[in-house]
């Protein structure tokens, strides 16, 4: 199943066009959060293996930037639990990027004062909620606040996991709930495939989306094409509550930046062709220009300016 | 009744949680959630027989997901009463109270109250359910801890805990839910020893108190201690500890490597007195009495402070 082009059928952009997703300015605004993560993460990098900043651990999004992107663009105003991996989350949904860059830099003007690191990053402006740390906890916190809204009868939860936390006892008794309950979470499992660097397939022989449709909740399991995840997201938030497991390929190492060599795929490229072939190739070459310039400036200002 | 008296509205500690809880879910909004709490006796009469649309909500018994979903309901702003029937099974549903809800503060700026009824039992019950494990949470930051076993002290914790955006554990024992009357401290100029005791061995050194006095002529002072974290060393502790020519002994239901340890530390820090402990023996609870391993009864209270004090 795992594939760059799982669940993709032949006329996905002509069919999300359709209903009025993924056209032009849409698809430009998902690109432009693409580009926003990978050049953030890449400075990111760039500072760490250049002493630009203390070491400590970091996870980057480098290659996973499309399923934010596209979720951001579709599934709008959630209240966020994300986890670890959660710089493309933050700021695929509008975080403050110096805020990030400062707490990256362990400085008390970052979005958690210094206290979250990489891992335990927060945005009251976006609602996104901080992660303890522990792997998966945020799905069970993302079900009782969607318990807490429902008895308010307002709002909806996006609840991320990786492939890894999908694992945790806690997350499946908690999906389980929801579904019971029927809270307003769209569950996103983003499965890069791999626990650090142990396989899906060496830890289980049982699949998520099989688990989800079980506990009673629709379920569909697709690759990272940003068309696609946006069909499929729309198509779910009116379902809730429902999963998505997302492949996707993490170009970096679990915690660190080193890499293991080249990815399965680079759907950030891919995404480049695909737009080039719709006729905005104009238009994407100016956005990653100013976008990758943005994050250097934004980057070096931040190193150089160290607050009071 | 012992050294107590009638307390204020003259209900039980049983009808004061009910009542409290009742005008949580009905008056402002609250939540109290657990597993099986509308199961026969309705977690000994402790729980008001309202509906999940009123904010009593069922838990399915994934233990650990329980944890982390009260702590959801908390930042939703539903200040949830979450209610553990066994303190024992804290061990499964502690992780997200210890590791989230009483760090969120500390990590992101942003309270997440929650109130935990953490019950104990003890008496052929196991290994698992037997005993207090309010140490668990004692040792970690971001937590206040209190024993509650009067209706004016369950009140006293409650209150707390509606005054604060903070996480409460509220470590409870069934002896206390037919409690109607409030208990007081035993202090004298000249006593032996001061008893500090916890939760239901509060009970037992009240009988041992008054035995030791009438077969050993033994002077106990005895100071009841609600509030476990934060831990105050009142002028009260320091003059009877003063007054007292064996120091002090700390009584738990919990394993003496804990609370109890830490509370006889305080103390022999600020009043240079010896202090010991006494809590449950370090080994397991089995089923069979004989097996069994119980809180400090009066009978053990009295042999270990004969000891102490050599009358």
């Amino acid at each position: 199943m795992r594939s760059s082009d799982c669940g993709i059928t032949e006329r996905l952009i002509e069919t999300c066009a359709k209903v009025h997703i993924g056209e032009k300015d849409e698809i430009l605004s998902v690109f432009r959060n693409m580009c926003r993560i990978r050049y953030f993460e890449l400075q990111v990098k760039y500072a760490f293996d250049t002493g630009g900043m203390k070491k400590m651990p970091i996870y980057l999004s480098v290659g996973q930037e499309s399923v934010t992107s596209a979720l951001a663009a579709v599934y709008k105003e959630p209240y966020i639990f994300a986890q670890h991996r959660g710089h493309d989350v933050y700021l695929a949904y509008g975080g403050d990027e110096r805020a990030l860059a400062d707490e990256l830099l362990q400085r008390s003007t970052g979005c958690a004062g210094g206290m979250g690191g990489s891992a335990s990053i927060h945005s009251p402006k976006i609602s996104m909620f901080g992660h303890d740390g522990h792997m998966g906890t945020q799905v069970p916190i993302s079900v009782g606040f969607a318990l807490g809204l429902q008895k308010k009868g307002e709002g909806k939860v996006l609840s991320i996991m990786g492939d890894a936390s999908a694992e945790e006892d806690y997350v499946l008794g908690a999906m389980g709930y929801a579904a019971r309950k029927q809270l307003p979470v769209l569950f996103v499992c983003m499965d890069n495939g791999l626990s650090i660097l142990t396989e899906v397939s060496v830890r289980r022989n049982w699949n998520m989306v099989d688990v989800a449709r079980a506990f009673g909740m629709p379920a569909i399991e697709i690759t990272d094409d940003p068309w696609l995840i946006m069909w499929h997201a729309f198509l779910m938030q009116g379902q809730l509550p429902a999963f998505i497991n997302i492949h996707t390929v993490r170009h970096l190492w679990h915690n660190g930046t080193g890499c293991d060599g080249p990815p399965e795929w680079d759907r950030f490229a891919m995404t480049k062709e695909t737009m080039k072939s719709l006729g905005y190739g104009k238009e994407i070459r100016a956005i990653e220009k100013e976008t990758k310039r943005h994050m250097e400036l934004l980057w070096e200002t931040a190193i150089k300016e160290v607050p009071a | 009744m012992g050294n107590g008296d009638k307390g204020g509205a003259g209900m039980t500690v049983a009808e004061t949680i009910k009542e409290i809880t009742r005008k949580h879910l009905l008056e402002h909004h609250g939540v109290a959630l657990g597993q099986c709490l509308t199961a026969v006796g309705w977690v000994g009469g402790t729980v008001p027989e309202l509906t999940e649309e009123q904010g009593l909500i069922e838990l399915s018994m994934a233990d650990v997901s329980g944890g982390y979903i009260a702590v959801g309901l908390a930042l939703a702003g539903r200040r949830p009463i979450y209610i553990v029937r066994y303190q024992g099974f804290q061990w499964f549903n502690c992780p997200g109270v210890i590791n989230y809800a009483a760090k969120a503060k500390d990590m992101w700026g942003y309270s997440c109250p929650m109130f935990v009824r953490s019950i104990a039992m003890d008496g052929a019950i196991g290994p698992v359910a037997s005993g207090s494990h309010h140490s668990l949470f004692a040792r970690m930051p971001g937590i206040a801890v209190a024993a509650p076993m009067t209706p004016n002290e369950y009140r006293q914790v409650w209150d707390y805990f509606t005054a604060h955006d903070e996480v409460v554990y509220a470590s409870e024992h069934r002896r206390s839910f037919g409690i109607d009357y409030e208990m007081h401290n035993i202090i004298r100029p000249d006593s032996d020893i001061t008893l500090f005791a916890i939760s239901s061995t509060r009970l037992e050194a009240m009988k041992a108190a008054k035995r030791l006095w009438e077969e050993g002529r033994i002077r106990c002072n005895l100071i009841h201690l609600l509030w476990l974290k934060p831990f105050l060393v009142t002028d009260v502790m320091r003059k009877s500890l003063a007054d007292s020519s064996f120091g002090g002994l700390i009584i738990d239901g919990d394993f003496e490597n804990g609370t109890a340890k830490h509370i006889a530390f305080d103390l022999m820090q600020q009043t240079g007195k010896t202090m010991h402990v006494l809590g449950l023996e370090e080994r397991a609870a089995g089923f069979a009495e004989q097996c069994d391993n119980l809180p400090p009864t009066a009978e053990k209270i009295y042999a270990h402070v004969k000891r102490i004090v050599k009358k």
